[in-house]
Parts: C-alpha cells; structure tokens; sequence
C-alpha cells in the first residue's frame, strides 16, 4: 500500500529518528511512504483567527498533493499532524475559508484528503494484528509510558483519533510490540510547548510534573511522536529517558540501525 | 358566491413593523368575493372581534380571513368570534402572517408581499369553504398516568381524589421512582422518604387507584376521551395478590451477588427482591437473570420457604386492555452515562462517584447505613470535591453532554456540601462551579448558609481533570476569580451529572403521537399558556418528563396535569373535530391503500350495493371512515389512488386553490 508522506521541517533536522525509524517500520509493515514533492512547512501553528490564511496555504498544497495521486496523507509529528488536519477539516467545513484559500489555487481543493497521523496508520491501515506478527525484538515487558502531550489528539471533534481523556492507541501498539504500558495520569497534559521560548521556569514546572508522574508509576522510557515534546521533557526533566515512538517500534520490528547511517 | 371580509392584524409591531398592514388590506380587498376589508391593531382583542363581529352584520358575511399569527395561536378565538357573530365557526381561516412572514423577514417590501399571497391564498380557500358541524363523542371516566414517580403519585393521587379512578403503570416493581432514593430534600431538608412514603401508602390504599407495578405499557390506539391501552404486565414470578412482603423468601434466596440497581449497584441484593423496605406494592420480584430456578430449574428455596405459596416460576408476561379518557405522562428522568467524560475519571476510580450515588452513601437505608464511606476503602473522606454542569450547558460537548441546564443540580450540590460539613466538621469540602443558580423560593438563602455558615469553598471555575494516585485522588482545576491553577489532593469526587429523560420516553412518544423536543423532553402544547398539555388532545404532561425540575415544580405541575385531566373526564361528551375524512363511495375501488396508511384505524371496508345501468345491482367493496376516530391527519387522501377520499375543511380542491392563488 502507498500512501504520502509529510514529514515536516523538523524531522529533517533535530527530529531525524522520528522519520527514519517511520520509514523503516512502514516498509516492513508493508506500507511506502512517498514523500510528497517540494513540500512546505506545515504551518506551525493553526491560527485560530479566522481571517488568517497565509500560514495554511502550504498545508493546503500538501493535501492536494496527496489527492492528485489519490492517495491518503501520513504525517508523523504531532504539530504537523494536528496544522494539516485542522486545515483540512476547515477547507470541508468553513465556506468562506476555502473560498479564501482557493483563491490562491489553480485548481480548487475540496478537502477530501484522507488525514492520518502514522499512529492511526499503524491502528488502522496496518492493524496491531499485524504489527505483533511482525516483532523480532519483543520489549519482555518494559514499561513504556506513553506520553501524547497536548497536540495530538485534541481538538477531539476535528482530530477524531482517540478519547483525548483516555487514550490508548500508544498503548495498544506498545502492549503488540511486548511492553507493558504505564497509564499515568499525566500522559496527555501539556509539557510546556511553545512557551519554553518566554518562560523556560513554567516549561520545566510542566515537563517535571510529566515525568515525574511517570516515573512514579515505574517507567524505564518514554515515547512521544512530538519533537517539542521529546525537547521539552529531555531538556527540563531528565528523570526518565524519552525515545520517538517509532524508535520503539523499529527496536521490536528489528530495523534499528544507526539512524545517521 | 361568498361574502368574504378580511381582517388585517397589526399584532403591535409585530406584523405591522415588517407588513404594511395597509397594503395588505388594500390589496385583499380587489380578490374574488372579497367585500369587506380591513386593519386592526390587535385583532385578537375584545374591540378587534368586535370589529368583526360588526363586519359580518354590517355586511352580511358568509366567510371570514384573518390575517394575524399562527392558527395555533388564535384559529380558536376567531372560530369563537364568528360563531357569535352566526356564522360557522368552519367559514373562518387564518393567514398566518406573524410566524411565517413578519417574524422571519427583515425587509418590508418582501414581508408585504409574502402577506397578500399568503392573505390571497386563504381568501382562495374560502370561496371553497363549507360549514362543517362536528359530531360528538363519549368519554371515558378512567385515567392512565405512565410512571410512578412522584409526578405520577401527584397527578394519580389529585385525580382520584375528584372521584375518578386511575391506572398508575410503573416499569420498576415499586412506585416511589428517584425520590425514594434520595436522602434529604432542599431546601428545607426532610427526609426525603419521610414525606415520600405517606404518599405511596395513600396511593396503595385509595380505592381509586390501581398500581400496575413492574409493567409498561404497550400500545395506545383511539383518541381523547377514547384510549384503548395495552399494558404489559411483566411476569414477576410471584403472585401479587399473595405476597405478603415478609421478606422470608429474601432472606433465604441463594443469590445474593447480584447488583443492587436500587443503591445504585454500589451493594448487592438476591435474585429474588424488594427493592425497599416500604416499597409499594410490598412485594417480592424474581429476577429473571439471576434466579438459578428460572435459569437452569436448581433451586427453588423460595418456593419452599414462602408461608404464603405466592411463587410462581411458571408466570408468563399478561396482556391487560384498559379503556381510558386522559392519560398522563410521568416518565421522569435519569442521569446522563458518564462513561465518555474520562477526564473526570468515573470509570477509572470507584471514589468518582454521581450525586445520585452520593445520595445513596449518605442514606440511612443506603449501602454504608448513611455513613459517609468511600466506596473503594469505606474509609472517611475527609477532603470532597462536587463538580457541577458534568455535561449540563455543554454546547462545546453536545455528543457526549446537553445543551440545557439540568436545573437541580446546584441546589442539590450545595444540600449534599451542607449536610457534610455538617456531618463531618473535619471534612474540606469543595464546589466548583460556572455559575450558582438559585432562584426559587428560599432557595439562594439555602446556597448562602452553605458558603457562609457552613464553610463550604465555592470556587468559580471547572475542574480539568481527576486522576487517580495512590488513594487521592488529584484535581486539577482552575479557580477563575483569583485566575489561579488549584491542585487539590481529594479522597472523593463527586460529580453533578446532567439529567435526561427516561429513554422509555422516545417509544411512548410515537405511540401516543405527542411530540419532542430534540432532547427528548415531551414538547407542551404551549410553554407558556398550556405548559401541562401536550399538542395531542388529552395526553398530559407531568414532571420531568417535559423539562428538568426539582421537587416543588414537579409536584405543582403535577396537581396542574391532575387538574387539566379533571376537567376532561367531568365532561360526558366531548365535541369532535369535523375536520375529517370521508370516502366518495361511486369512487372508491376498494384497494385498501388508505386503510394501511391510516394511523389511528379508523377505516373500514364494507360491502354495499349500488344500482348499476340497466337495473341491474352491483356489490363492491368500499371504504367507511370512523368520524369519531379519525383525526384528520390527511394521509389517507394522499395515498388513494382514485381521488375518492377527501378531507373536511382541507379538500383537495381547497389546497388546489391555495397553491394556484399563491402561484398567480
């Protein structure tokens, strides 16, 4: 199966092992990612003042690039994630919106774009089934806490992933991998985000809070899919080491080689 | 030809800000049997119907248009008015140029011309009008009141006490409904039970009354006045009329591991129960899920140990029929499922538990005997935290939450934070809220002794999450007024979830043809002028059925249900509607389409003879509708093929002239 693939600025830089480890574990699951041609930043952020358009136009692109090969678009960090399916959802629901955008397109975009961020790929395209079948290195029963941060599943009425309250899509997949997964009270509150840059004292108070919480419940690693988050949680709050999920992954499916190789 | 007048109403501004009246009267007056016309500012008023009563004599009018608001709203008044004026009140139609012209249109030129098609269409209508006189028919001096609660006991007991008997039908196997499990009652805090269970031993012992307890009822067919009702009689393997309530068999049963739904599930009861101590009828129930006899024919221990010889394993469901002139809706309500709102963590942690549940644990018949235990350790709590608008005023949340206000909850919060401060002095208790809603007699007083000599924190602001460690379990929440975060270590959280109808309503809806709202609350058939009646004649509304209440309103709604059902049932004949169908039998081919579509059943086929040419006699097959039945929905005169059935008052060549007049 053949799907596209954003990756995002940041996994071509700082976040290299959340994409590297993302193709690998595709290819042995048997999903391709095609990295989509001459793809933008997402955006970074989705504004939520209605009148700005600007920042949501290569998002755009991104999505029309995938519907011109009718294929679904795969994402794999949380930030980028949450920008394309915001947009999307805004190009099918909000009129006024997609008329602005279409504006600046040679050909409309309708917003038909299947969005789904690798884990929904992994749940629903590949199947856990699948995912246990394939597991070489089986994780004997680390505790893994998930860690979902505050991006990836909210807001829940667009991102229609998981329960934002109570997720367990992270979970599932580390229990098919051999691990066993710490459900603590913390794994989806905020670690501090964007305002490590004004307030580096009130990031680490959210950071420490995160894994402290996992480490109490006995945690040897964490796994998040957010390069903001993995800096955040490693930069303010070293108590438990933090992977990419998909560092994880590939360590069970056995595909993990130096990343830089 | 008729003599038509046409009566413009202003209704203050509200036509007359969007229509110019004038315009509409002017240009009325030009139309086909038009001889009089004119425009009033309140039509509806003791002049306005004298300005028309004047203008059927003046001008010797045969029929009469008022443009004015909603038929729903007035057709009965101006029926009045020209029946006293001496024309048939069936000579009258309303052009309804409030809520579908003036009240929807911003711009005057479109307002006005809307007005005069619509004003021209029912001009066209009554060129073609005939004078209709209705017929009449019995009523049935009984009433059926659906639900046990105490709106069904109200209304039941008020009823029977003008002499008429009633039916109470009750799902559960005792009356009492919610409020037999609640604690105390705001705002004056008697015991709940205490003023409850006098009243459903009046209900018992009133000769008028009949209980049909763990029942439902099945299917209603006929009309006011004339309700046959179906009512299932769930077997309950024990013989009522036998059972003495001793609680022998009770005591005895083997099973005693099933979940008690009465405490909520936070104990156990045996197969075979009763609920309460003073339920009524005071009468044992098998579960049929849990009983070893029913499931696999090994036990039988009851059986043996009733003195009375009332079990009866071989019970079967019983089909009772009831004729009925009124009946009562008094379906209630229930708590929202927590299940989809995980950041309070209910399903992760026995320690988050409902106010209902909280009214349980602080009952002195409920699971800890009216200690205030936790349910996970039965230790005491000594830090609580109540969350207020769980999934009330949800606009954000509709698919797991309600729009509304559930109404109750803030008074019953500010009860169960009274009476544990209270209780327990050495108890922290915390109410987060958005906004403290009190009004009511006495009742804000009530919430301010809550804050101000018990101590309560009430804190503005709603809490983000509940998470369970260790045995605290830790809040999260925002105190909106010192704009701070508060974290707070609680031992019990107790969560006002929202309240929404019973989900028995939606089905019962659809048999008695009385409508909804989109939250399944009954509709009233006004809300403010009729707000006990529902649109269907002679089905009543009572309790929370129709919105969210507390006890108080609950009760005066239900004596004003009571009440309404009285002045029914003390009529001997009740004028019918003569707005019906009727089948033209030199064209009916007898091919039954309307019989099928008829809801009510009021067609029948008969075979009659006609005269033929050449003196010969023919026997076929025709339709006969039941005046007295059919309430003139229209569908029969829409499915027959050959345009034999038509309707009184809405004749196919009336609506016909409608449509042409407005399309001219």
């Amino acid at each position: 199966m053949k799907v596209s693939y954003f990756p995002g600025c940041t996994l071509k830089n700082k976040a290299k092992q959340l994409d590297v480890y993302a193709r690998r574990c595709a290819e042995v699951l048997g999903i391709t990612l095609e990295e989509i041609e001459a793809w933008q930043c997402c955006g970074g952020v989705f504004t939520t003042a209605n009148d700005e358009v600007a920042t949501k136009l290569s998002s755009v692109r991104a999505l029309q690039a995938a519907q011109e090969k009718d294929q679904a678009l795969v994402t794999v960090c949380s930030a980028c994630h949450n920008v394309i399916k915001q947009t999307n959802h805004a190009m099918q629901t909000n009129a006024s919106f997609a008329d602005k955008v279409n504006r600046y397109n040679d050909t409309p975009y309708d917003g038909s774009t299947a969005v789904y961020h690798y884990l929904e790929m992994l749940r629903d395209l590949v199947g856990v089934d699948k995912i246990k079948e394939k597991v070489v290195n089986p994780l004997k029963g680390e505790k893994i806490a998930a860690y979902y941060g505050c991006l990836l599943l909210r807001p829940n009425s667009v991102m229609r992933m998981d329960d934002p309250e109570n997720p367990s899509i992270m979970e599932d997949i580390i229990r098919a991998i051999g691990g066993t997964p710490v459900i603590y009270p913390y794994r989806n509150e905020c670690c501090g985000g964007y305002v490590v840059m004004e307030s580096p004292e009130f990031a680490k108070k959210k950071s420490n809070a995160v894994t402290e919480s996992a480490a109490s419940f006995g945690a040897s690693r964490m796994v998040t899919a957010c390069p903001l988050c993995k800096y955040n949680l490693e930069k303010n709050a070293p108590a438990v080491p933090v992977v990419y999920f998909t560092e994880l992954l590939a360590e069970a499916l056995g595909v993990k080689e130096d990343a830089n190789a | 030809m008729q003599r038509i007048g046409v009566f413009v109403c202003w209704c203050g501004s509200n036509i007359a800000g969007t229509v110019d009246v004038q315009a509409v009267s002017d240009a009325l007056k030009n139309e086909p049997g038009v001889v009089f016309s004119a425009n009033y500012q309140y039509m509806c008023s003791q002049a306005g119907q004298n300005l028309i009563k004047e203008a059927i004599a003046e001008h010797r009018l045969t029929g009469i248009v008022v443009c004015s608001c909603s038929p729903r709203m007035h057709e009965a008044t101006f029926r009045k008015t020209a029946a006293a004026a001496g024309i048939n009140p069936y000579m009258v139609e309303i052009a309804n140029i409030r809520e579908q012209c003036s009240w929807v249109h911003k711009d005057m030129l479109t307002g006005t011309e809307k007005a005069i098609i619509l004003g021209k269409a029912a001009v066209a209508k009554v060129n073609l009008n005939t004078p209709l006189t209705p017929g009449e028919s019995p009523v049935t001096k009984r009433a059926l009141v659906i639900g046990g609660g105490i709106a069904g006991i109200q209304t039941a007991l008020d009823i029977a006490d003008a002499g008429f008997p009633v039916d109470i039908v009750e799902t559960k196997p005792t009356i009492g409904g919610k409020m037999a499990q609640l604690d105390k009652t705001f705002p004056t805090l008697d015991c709940a039970a205490c003023i409850l269970t006098p009243k459903m031993v009046d209900v018992a012992q009133n000769e008028n009354i009949r209980i049909f307890s763990y029942s439902e009822v099945t299917a209603v067919k006929g009309f006011v006045g004339n309700f046959d009702v179906t009512i299932k009689k769930k077997a309950r393997y024990v013989n009522e009329d036998v059972c003495t309530g001793c609680g022998a068999c009770v005591e005895k049963c083997p099973m005693k591991k099933v979940p008690n739904e009465f405490n909520l599930n936070m104990d156990n009861r045996t197969a075979i129960y009763i609920p309460f101590a003073q339920a009524v009828p005071k009468v044992a129930t098998i579960d049929p899920m849990h009983c070893n006899m029913l499931k696999n024919g090994k036990c039988g221990v009851c059986s043996k140990v009733c003195a009375a010889g009332a079990i009866d394993y071989k019970q079967q469901d019983q089909y009772i029929e009831e004729k009925y002139g009124a009946i009562v809706v008094a379906t209630g309500f229930n708590p929202i499922s927590m299940d989809k709102f995980d950041e309070y963590a209910y399903n992760q942690s026995k320690d988050v538990i409902t106010s209902l549940e909280f009214e349980r644990l602080t009952n002195a018949a409920g699971p800890t005997a009216g200690k205030l235990l936790r349910p996970s350790d039965h230790k005491h709590p000594h830090t609580i935290v109540f969350v207020q608008c769980v999934g009330s005023r949800c606009s954000a949340c509709a698919e797991k939450g309600k729009e509304y206000c559930s109404k109750i909850c803030c008074m019953y919060t500010a009860k169960h934070a009274m009476l544990t401060r209270d209780k327990y002095p050495d108890t922290e208790v915390y109410v987060f809220y958005i906004d403290v809603r009190t009004p009511g007699k006495n009742f804000d007083e009530f919430y301010r002794r809550a804050v101000e000599e018990y101590g309560v924190h009430y804190i503005k602001g709603m809490v983000g999450k509940v998470s369970p460690e260790g045995d605290k379990l830790k809040v999260q929440a925002s105190d909106l007024l010192n704009n701070k975060q508060l974290h707070i270590d609680a031992d019990l959280v107790v969560l006002a979830a929202a309240i929404e109808p019973d989900k028995s309503a939606r089905p019962l809806a659809t048999m008695l043809t009385a409508s909804m709202d989109t939250n399944d609350f009954f509709t009233e058939a006004h809300p403010k002028l009729r707000p006990v009646e529902s649109p269907t004649a002679g089905v009543f509304l009572s309790g929370a059925c129709q919105g969210p209440k507390d006890i108080p309103e609950t009760v005066s709604q239900a004596s004003a249900a009571a009440s309404k059902v009285i002045s029914l049932l003390v009529k001997d004949k009740l004028t019918g509607n003569p707005c019906v169908a009727s089948s033209d039998e030199l064209m009916c081919n007898g091919c039954s389409s309307c019989e099928r579509v008829c809801p009510y059943g009021a067609i029948t086929y008969v075979d009659k003879e006609f005269r033929m040419p050449n003196r010969t006699i023919a026997i076929r097959r025709v339709a006969q509708v039941n005046p007295a039945v059919c309430q003139g929905c229209g569908a029969c005169t829409v499915a027959c093929p050959s345009g034999a059935m038509d309707l009184k008052g809405f004749a196919n060549n009336q609506i016909v002239a409608e449509v042409d007049a407005i399309c001219k």
